[in-house]
């Protein structure tokens, strides 16, 4: 067991990241199988950093501890029917985490849902940070408003660091009102390559999908989700409906299926019940994902599904010492590879992200150091040495 | 005034050879060096400031620029790179040791891809051209700027510019998805491409609003989005801009974020009229231009709502835009807000402070007194949905110490922004301008944290030096400080 330090205050958190040391810096360590595994002295208990500090519906602004607890958060959100637009999904199933884990953890992993396509990411929604560097030393950056250039943006720097610069005591974020309904448009039966033409058809519409995503099967399912008012989700859907008539006839799930549908692909159900399978994240240029998936599973028993218009592909892939790295990532041309799920040892092994080029894995390597320059937090997270 | 960096004598000496030197790299034209056809690049849209370079050179392509990155790094030249010099904030301010680095050969849309919907285009193709280019499909760029006929997306990128549509669809940081750079060592970089979540550390996000200090930009992959179905513009003026600005928020908690929310103040809204006759009220304090966008069906609800909302918060009057020449209409006072001032006052400077919206009237009222304090009249032009004010402060140079009072009434203006929990500057960035308000928001710990992460990129400090950051310091020693609490042993160094 790793001992763990747990801070009462920034300046007792500061004063012992300045002694040094290899230290983990931790939420409720929900997301703790993503990355490469590491070996800490100690483990930084960051729950003492909870609750939302500032919140006003109306400024479209929340500022809460980094440890605050996600469903704190949204349940605050929900209250004036506002929302994380990014749609932070909750892979406690896929991951094996007791619950959704904190504010901070989601910030530190980057990780957004299907919404994505239409919002942006996390880091689009990223206003400030305040936290302590690997120096020790307390410092701030961004604001509370969204319009902010003042100097550079190291808010969205922290998003999908993995915790490897600095360990994040407050965040602030925009909100969002929250859609008053929402549907989703069915086609079954397409091919993915007809799915991605859809998909992307659908999103050079001026119908405002929210949600694209294609559910291989018998019979595949191609979805659609439209949100907002419910005059204007109706019409939108139907015109969707005939903007793709060219891929046959589609159906519809209504409010509440709608919701449980992509719940259920934002949080890759498909593919968190299988325990036995690895899972990958594709990052990919989406007309070109089906012909990426076509060539990975000539190669390999796959199991896999697509959203973000073909801009996103979980892929299960069988048990393996490399997890098929190699051929992955040779199938993966225009976009990137990160292995999201397998076991410490498979992770330590083989490159977790997409390996870098010289010059740019130089320059990581440098932006770390600027930050952190005895590589004191989750040292060897993200790459060898970073 | 500002001051900027002592130019280092011993460059200033080899102007001639290292004239020669970037044009065995960049032949023929490429290279400027005469001081008539430097003075095009002696300053920016920040006019008061102005310096000759100690040569131009507008290279065409990635290797070149690559070239010239690693001559300026082998030789410690300094380089100020330039798109189109639109910069409000002396982003592109030349030094008198540095050679100015222009991009404006790079002027070509490289792909258009609908299937992905997104563009590859040059840094020094203007953020207009990119809408031209793809709007007979319908789609468009999102962000904005007034300066769009001009700005180049290069500059956009460096300046993280926004634009009257931002609230509702992003800056420049929330629609590009890769960037080709430069590294002042000549090493070149591809970041992000075609696909969604750029890998690793967001590199994007950083060169984003970065000012030049961190590389060159040669090449940039832009989101492009389909034009809403329509869109109409109410028109709504209030007896206060307290009324307003209570209109603003209400609109917001009602969950919804229009395309654009803009406010006029009351001498700017008879700036514009004398200016464009946009047909605006001129017997009110304060004008909220607001546009809704979507399906029709999605429209007629929303300016029903916003209506409701208008009258509940006093306004006295209200017009809906009825065609799209009469939207345009609407537009057209605001797009204009900044010449029309020009042309009532010989000088202006823009600010670009921004705030949380619901402390405004607070803001403005402190903004009337400054005016009284400094002597000078301010107009104010008000992105309303995000926060963004930018007070027009007229002056005339040519009288007395009024550009001086000018610069002061500023600073005073923006102090008064980050008091309220603001900040220095909403989209213009910091370059000169800002560069010695910086401590009012930061603390000595959090400018070292950000100057180190410059030093990440360019260890020598020869891009863009003398912009954004108040003090210079070289990397080592900020490898050695150690800021605690917040505080430098020797809190009092001189700033240049």
């Amino acid at each position: 067991m790793t001992p763990t330090f747990k801070p009462q205050s920034v300046l007792e958190l500061a004063d012992y990241v300045a002694l040094g040391g290899k230290l983990e810096v931790m939420g409720s360590g929900t997301k703790r199988g993503l990355g490469r595994p590491l070996q800490p002295e100690t483990a930084i208990d960051m729950s003492v950093f909870k609750g939302i500090s500032m919140y006003e519906p109306e400024e479209l602004v929340l500022e809460a501890g980094a440890g605050t607890p996600l469903s704190d958060i949204e349940k605050a959100l929900a209250k004036n029917h506002q929302q994380l637009a990014f749609e932070p999904p909750d892979f406690s199933k896929l991951l094996g985490g007791k619950h959704k884990g904190t504010l901070g953890g989601l910030m530190a992993c980057g990780l957004s849902g299907p919404r994505r396509i239409k919002a942006g990411a996390a880091r689009d929604h990223i206003l400030g940070i305040a936290g302590i560097s690997g120096r020790g030393e307390i410092f701030k950056a961004g604001g509370r408003v969204v319009k902010n250039v003042t100097g550079f943006d190291v808010a969205k720097l922290m998003v999908g660091s993995y915790g490897t610069l600095a360990a994040l005591t407050s965040i602030t974020v925009k909100v969002l009102p929250a859609a008053a309904t929402e549907e989703t448009l069915v086609f079954n039966g397409l091919s993915d390559a007809k799915a991605i033409q859809a998909m992307s058809l659908a999103m050079q519409s001026p119908c405002d999908v929210s949600g694209a995503a294609h559910l291989p099967g018998t019979p595949s399912q191609t979805l659609f989700r439209l949100e907002g008012i419910q005059p204007s989700v109706v019409y939108r859907r139907q015109k969707l409906a005939s903007h793709l008539k060219i891929f046959g006839a589609s159906d519809h799930l209504g409010e509440q299926d709608s919701l449980s549908e992509w719940k259920a692909i934002r949080d890759v159900e498909r593919l968190s019940a299988d325990d036995a399978r690895f899972v990958w994240k594709l990052s990919l240029t989406p007309s070109k994902a089906a012909e990426t998936v076509a060539r990975i599973s000539k190669q390999l028993d796959t199991q896999y599904f697509y959203d973000w218009a073909g801009g996103l592909v979980w892929l299960g892939v069988p048990r393996s010492n490399q997890a098929y790295a190699y051929i992955i990532r040779k199938c993966v041309e225009d976009g990137h590879a990160t292995l999201f799920r397998a076991e410490d040892d498979v992770r330590e092994r083989i490159e977790v992200f997409q390996p870098q080029t010289p010059a740019l894995a130089g320059l990581t390597k440098r932006v770390k150091a600027s930050f952190d320059p005895n590589g004191v937090f989750n040292h060897g997270r993200m790459y060898k040495d970073i | 005034m500002l001051k900027m960096p002592e130019a280092d004598l011993q460059t200033l000496k080899k102007r001639a050879s290292i004239a020669a030197a970037l044009r065995r790299i960049v032949p023929g034209e490429g290279v400027i060096e005469t001081a008539t056809e430097m003075s095009v690049y002696e300053s920016d849209g920040l006019t008061a400031y102005r310096q000759l370079p100690l040569v131009v050179v507008l290279p065409k392509s990635t290797v070149e620029v690559s070239k010239v990155l690693r001559y300026a790094f082998e030789n410690r030249i300094k380089v100020v790179p330039r798109g189109a010099g639109t910069s409000l904030s002396g982003g592109a301010l030349p030094l008198a040791d540095g050679m100015v680095l222009g991009l404006s050969k790079f002027n070509q849309i490289l792909e258009i891809d609908y299937d992905n919907r997104c563009a590859r285009v040059q840094p020094g193709v203007t953020n207009l051209a990119i809408t031209q280019a793809v709007q007979h499909r319908g789609f468009y760029y999102a962000p904005d700027p007034s300066s769009q006929i001009a700005c180049t997306i290069g500059g956009n990128v460096a300046e993280n510019s926004g634009g009257v549509h931002c609230l509702k669809y992003g800056l420049t940081a929330n629609n590009i998805l890769g960037l080709e750079m430069v590294l002042i060592s000549g090493e070149v970089i591809r970041l992000g491409g075609k696909h969604l979540d750029s890998d690793g550390l967001d590199m994007l996000g950083v060169l984003t609003g970065s000012e030049g200090l961190l590389g060159v930009i040669t090449e940039v992959t832009v989101r492009l989005l389909q034009k809403p179905e329509t869109a109409r513009v109410i028109l709504v003026g209030f007896p206060s801009s307290e009324d307003a600005g209570n209109c603003v928020a209400d609109i917001i908690s009602a969950g919804i974020i229009p395309g654009g929310m803009e406010m006029m103040d009351k001498p700017a809204i008879h700036a514009v009229e004398e200016f464009v006759h946009a047909d605006y009220p001129l017997d009110v304090e304060a004008l909220l231009i607001i546009e809704l966008d979507g399906p029709a069906i999605e429209v007629d609800h929303l300016i029903e709502e916003v209506s409701a909302i208008a009258r509940k918060n006093k306004c006295s009057t209200s017009r809906v835009s009825t065609s799209e020449a009469e939207r345009l209409l609407f537009w057209a006072g605001r797009k204009a807000a900044f010449p029309a001032v020009g042309r009532i006052s010989p000088d202006y400077f823009c600010m670009d402070g921004t705030i949380p919206r619901k402390r405004l009237s607070e803001v403005l009222t402190g903004m009337a007194g400054l005016s009284k304090k400094h002597g000078l009249r301010v107009a104010n032009v008000f992105h309303a949905g995000d926060g963004n004010l930018h007070p027009l402060i007229l002056y005339d140079a040519n009288v007395g110490d009024e550009l001086a009072r000018a610069e002061e009434f500023g600073a005073d203006i923006l102090r008064l922004c980050v008091k309220v929990g603001g900040v220095l500057t909403g989209e213009h960035g910091v370059g000169i301008e800002k560069r010695d308000l910086m401590p009012i928001m930061f603390t000595e710990a959090d400018l070292a944290q950000q100057q180190r992460l410059k030093c990440a990129f360019d260890d020598r400090g020869l891009l863009n030096p003398g912009k954004v950051f108040p003090t210079l310091h070289a990397c080592a020693e900020l490898g050695r400080m150690h800021v605690k609490a917040g505080k430098l042993p020797f809190p009092e160094i001189p700033r240049f």
